[in-house]
């Protein structure tokens, strides 16, 4: 198969970024791909503002009850409940301006990474101030310096909390967060000792938190006895340890590989691997650097590595709203769909977060999958059926009038939306009606399997360009070839 | 094609017409048609962490009524078991359920390490990993794995839930989940999808791959909503959740659907504030659609083919905390009904209150052994392979 220059440039926006946009789909029959990510880099060069839903911990202890005699009168059991049920509440609002950030902003690839970093540094706790200051460090060092990163997430108090480092005392230590930074932050299982976990915790001592959500270091909780770490021996501190790991090419390995697997295929190539991570290491960690020798390498625009991503529920429903501009009767729909598909922001399944790949996919996330777009655009068919008038669509009335109230659930939640097809169908405006079909599917779909011509014909609206236009992205986006990039 | 469609039109069709027969050659046609002895486990999820110390209460223990001055259970109240145990108040249908030997009682289950995290803790019991290990398969979609591979249809392990839980997810093959046989009919039920399906050509893997789920899923959708008209119930279900979740089970069980697990989960039961009426209610649900099911599983002669079993994340603390509530804990009781124990009633000890870790039950019986035993036992399979560790089997089946 000839692989277009259309192509390659929607494999780069996809996983560099969360796809293509309608209005630009001219465009990537002629860019070429090194200038494309040249503007990737550009867009997203900016340092992010901050994504600020919550107060600290004091300011915010008891959102909404103003009235301090009112306070006081409440128990520490009542003020915690008020607590938590703020916390959701603002971390629900976070995941959706994060989510827009996704869909809207032009920093894409600084967005795509920092879900990626989000995935790695696993976190999950209900506050939402932590989880405020965490993302924060994630999207500001996404595209930056993974040793810088590493360093700043390790101070967080959400990740300090999550793997219970407050109660990581001298003579009491509790490994959890050293072994997790091994196994999961750098080094990966197999590659250290239990008794290197076990020296490292004690050099993590006395790391922890204030009350104001600041990182503070213990000292009179700290071990200032030697440790000996990866064959290294010295009275260590937390610091020290991270610098230890960040030492060993291993780290280097481990990152690389899990970032090609995240990029390019969930199957890796140990030469690539190999090259990838060695440069990475060179590099002093050089994040940017490291997705410039994988975006501009021939590989990464190799046939095996194109279309074969199964999306990821926020890649999924990001890339839909990406391609098409719309709005949502109620956003918060969106909250829904993740968690029916098995992936809500802030919530990762434990510390090594979402596996990904094929454990996206069962027999109720597909069939949900394959709904949204119908979903999505629910109203819009609604207009389009209303023009069906003659015999042989009548069935096709009957099967929407089914759709729509089968979609109704949903639908009632505010998760259908407008959408702008007007400008949708300026993109196609060049393409005669015979090639429109193709047209849309070379822009939609990244795999080479493609729906039948003669069976997708079936299912299409032809009572006008527009019409036409809608119902061949909606069908289209309703298959599983549309679940890959 | 991924299914042998010819296969499927027989069961559709058979389906349709037993529909039409009148009912005496109906239940003659039930008698062919139902397999005897096709075990099946009801797995009853309690999520949020039950307390288990006012579920089977230690009614001679000084100990739980120190340590609960407000709320724990008095022993005039509780439905007594033995002298030293009784159950909770709510439990009426447990109560007798016991008095016939139907109901066994494993106390202090739990694992090493314990997390108190919820959805750790239910991660460790769905994926029956150790503490310390990350697994993203569940024990039972291991069971999928290895009994179901070459299967045409998912529906050996149903989940009644919009979604599917890490239990029922497997390697290679998924449980399948849904909340009404209807709906899930409906929402598969379209001309489009089923005309993609028909006009795939093999392509690339894991496009094929995504086909055959959609290709299964349309298929078990069919199966099993044609199987849940096959013979439903009669009973009358109480109007609840987990009623409705116990009724739909029931149907199935009651078809000759191929089905050995079913999955529900009942809660939340993290009851750190006002314990009492919280696990009150709850029970109360948990009490009447298990006694309407158990009378239904009797009634039709398929009591002795059914396992339920009840677990949750975790128990709760000894101590009530200032709220009338408990905390997060560690070790706790199971429950099993059924026709078909080999033990009954109390089968091991009740928790040792003076022996504590922190304040927190220590466990006897690891969770992953009563996998192995209903694994093996009951469901017939390879649990060395499923668990990927040999567990000493227990003998309450």
């Amino acid at each position: 198969m000839a692989i277009s220059n259309r192509l390659k440039n929607q494999h780069l926006l996809w996983r560099a970024a969360f796809g293509p946009m309608a209005e630009n789909t001219a465009a990537l029959d002629e860019l070429s791909q090194n200038k494309l990510w040249e503007l990737l880099l550009k867009t997203s060069s900016k340092k992010p503002q901050k994504i600020a839903v919550a107060n600290n911990l004091v300011d915010g202890l008891v959102e909404g009850v103003k009235d301090l005699s009112m306070q006081s009168q409440l128990s520490k059991e009542q003020k915690g409940r008020m607590k938590r049920q703020q916390s959701r509440a603002d971390l629900k609002n976070m995941n959706l301006l994060w989510m827009d950030q996704m869909i809207n902003s032009q920093a894409q690839l600084r967005e795509k990474m920092s879900l990626f970093w989000h995935n790695h540094f696993s976190c999950r706790v209900v506050n939402s101030f932590f989880q405020q200051e965490l993302l924060h460090v994630i999207r500001t060092n996404a595209l930056g310096n993974f040793g810088q990163m590493l360093k700043e997430v390790s101070r967080c108090p959400s990740m300090l909390q999550f793997l219970n480092n407050q109660q990581n005392k001298k003579g009491r230590p509790n490994e959890n967060f050293a072994r997790e930074v091994m196994e999961l932050f750098t080094m990966g299982r197999g590659n250290y000792t239990e008794q290197d976990i076990k020296e490292a915790a004690r050099a993590f001592t006395g790391w922890g938190f204030n009350a104001q959500g600041e990182f503070v270091f213990r000292k009179n909780q700290h071990d200032n006895d030697n440790k000996t770490v990866l064959g290294k021996t010295g009275n260590f501190d937390g610091d020290d340890i991270l610098n230890i790991l960040l030492e060993q090419p291993q780290t280097a390995v481990y990152i690389t590989k899990k970032l090609y697997r995240y990029l390019v295929n969930e199957q890796t190539d140990d030469k690539n691997i190999q090259w990838l991570a060695q440069r990475f290491y060179d590099n002093n960690y050089d994040i940017t650097k490291l997705l410039t020798d994988i975006f501009t390498s021939d590989w990464f625009y190799a046939e095996k590595n194109i279309g074969n991503k199964i999306k990821s529920p926020i890649d999924l429903m990001v890339g839909i709203r990406r391609f098409l501009p719309m709005e949502l009767e109620r956003d918060e729909s969106q909250l829904l769909f993740q968690k029916i598909l098995g992936q809500i922001l802030f919530y990762p399944p434990n510390v090594a977060g979402w596996p990904g790949g094929r454990t996206w996919i069962d027999s109720s996330t597909l069939m949900v999958r394959l709904q949204l777009p119908q979903v999505l655009a629910a109203k819009e068919s609604i207009n389009i059926t209303a023009k069906n008038d003659d015999d042989v669509n009548m069935g096709m009335v009957k099967e929407e009038q089914l759709r729509i109230n089968r979609n109704k659930a949903y639908v009632d939640k505010g998760a259908s939306g407008e959408i702008d097809w007007s400008l949708i169908s300026k993109a196609y405006v060049k393409t005669a009606r015979e090639n429109l079909s193709q047209k849309i599917a070379d822009s939609l779909l990244q795999t080479s399997s493609r729906v039948a011509a003669h069976t997708l014909d079936s299912f299409i609206t032809k009572d006008s360009r527009e019409n036409f236009i809608k119902t061949t992205i909606i069908q289209l986006m309703a298959t599983p070839e549309y679940q890959l990039c | 094609m991924y299914f042998k469609r010819r296969e499927f039109f027989q069961v559709g069709s058979l389906a349709t017409a037993s529909l039409m027969l009148p009912k005496f050659l109906k239940a003659f046609e039930k008698g062919n048609m139902v397999p005897p002895g096709n075990k099946v486990v009801v797995v009853i999820q309690f999520s949020g962490g039950n307390d288990g110390l006012n579920t089977v209460i230690p009614i001679t223990n000084d100990i739980y009524y120190k340590e609960r001055p407000r709320i724990s259970i008095a022993k005039s109240e509780a439905l007594n078991l033995n002298g030293d145990a009784a159950l909770n108040p709510a439990l009426t249908a447990f109560k007798d359920l016991y008095d016939d030997g139907s109901l066994a009682i494993i106390n202090s289950v739990g694992y090493p390490n314990p997390d108190r995290s919820h959805f750790r803790s239910m991660d460790i019991w769905h994926s029956a990993s150790d503490s310390k290990d990350y697994v993203y398969t569940g024990w039972l979609g291991r069971y999928l794995d290895h009994q179901c591979a070459g299967c045409d249809k998912p529906t050996q392990a149903l989940e009644i839930d919009d979604v599917l839980s890490l239990a029922l997810k497997g390697e290679k093959e998924n449980g399948l989940a849904f909340t009404d046989p209807r709906r899930l009919y409906s929402s598969s039920n379209e001309r489009y999808y089923k005309a993609i399906e028909n006009s795939h050509q093999p392509t690339e893997e894991t496009v094929d791959y995504l086909y055959k789920t959609m290709s299964e899923t349309l298929s078990s959708a069919d199966y099993i909503f044609k199987q849940s008209k096959l013979n439903p119930t009669s009973t009358i279900y109480p109007a609840t959740a987990l009623g409705k979740n116990l009724k739909t089970i029931a149907s199935l069980i009651m078809s000759d659907i191929n089905t050995k697990v079913y999955y529900v989960s009942l809660g939340s039961f993290d009851t750190h504030v006002n314990q009492e009426a919280q696990q009150k209610r709850l029970f109360t649900e948990l009490n009447d659609a298990v006694k309407a099911f158990t009378s239904d599983m009797k009634k039709n002669g398929r009591f002795d083919d059914v396992l339920m079993m009840t677990f949750s994340e975790f128990g709760r603390r000894v101590a009530q905390n200032a709220s009338n509530g408990t905390d997060h804990g560690t070790a706790n009781n199971m429950f099993f009904v059924g026709g078909g124990l080999k033990q009954k009633g109390l089968i091991n000890e009740m928790p040792n209150l003076k022996d504590l870790n922190d304040g927190d039950l220590k466990h006897t019986v690891d969770f992953k052994n009563v996998y192995a035993t209903v694994l093996n036992k009951w469901l017939g399979s390879d649990d060395k392979q499923i668990l990927g560790k040999q567990y000493e089997h227990l003998k309450f089946i």
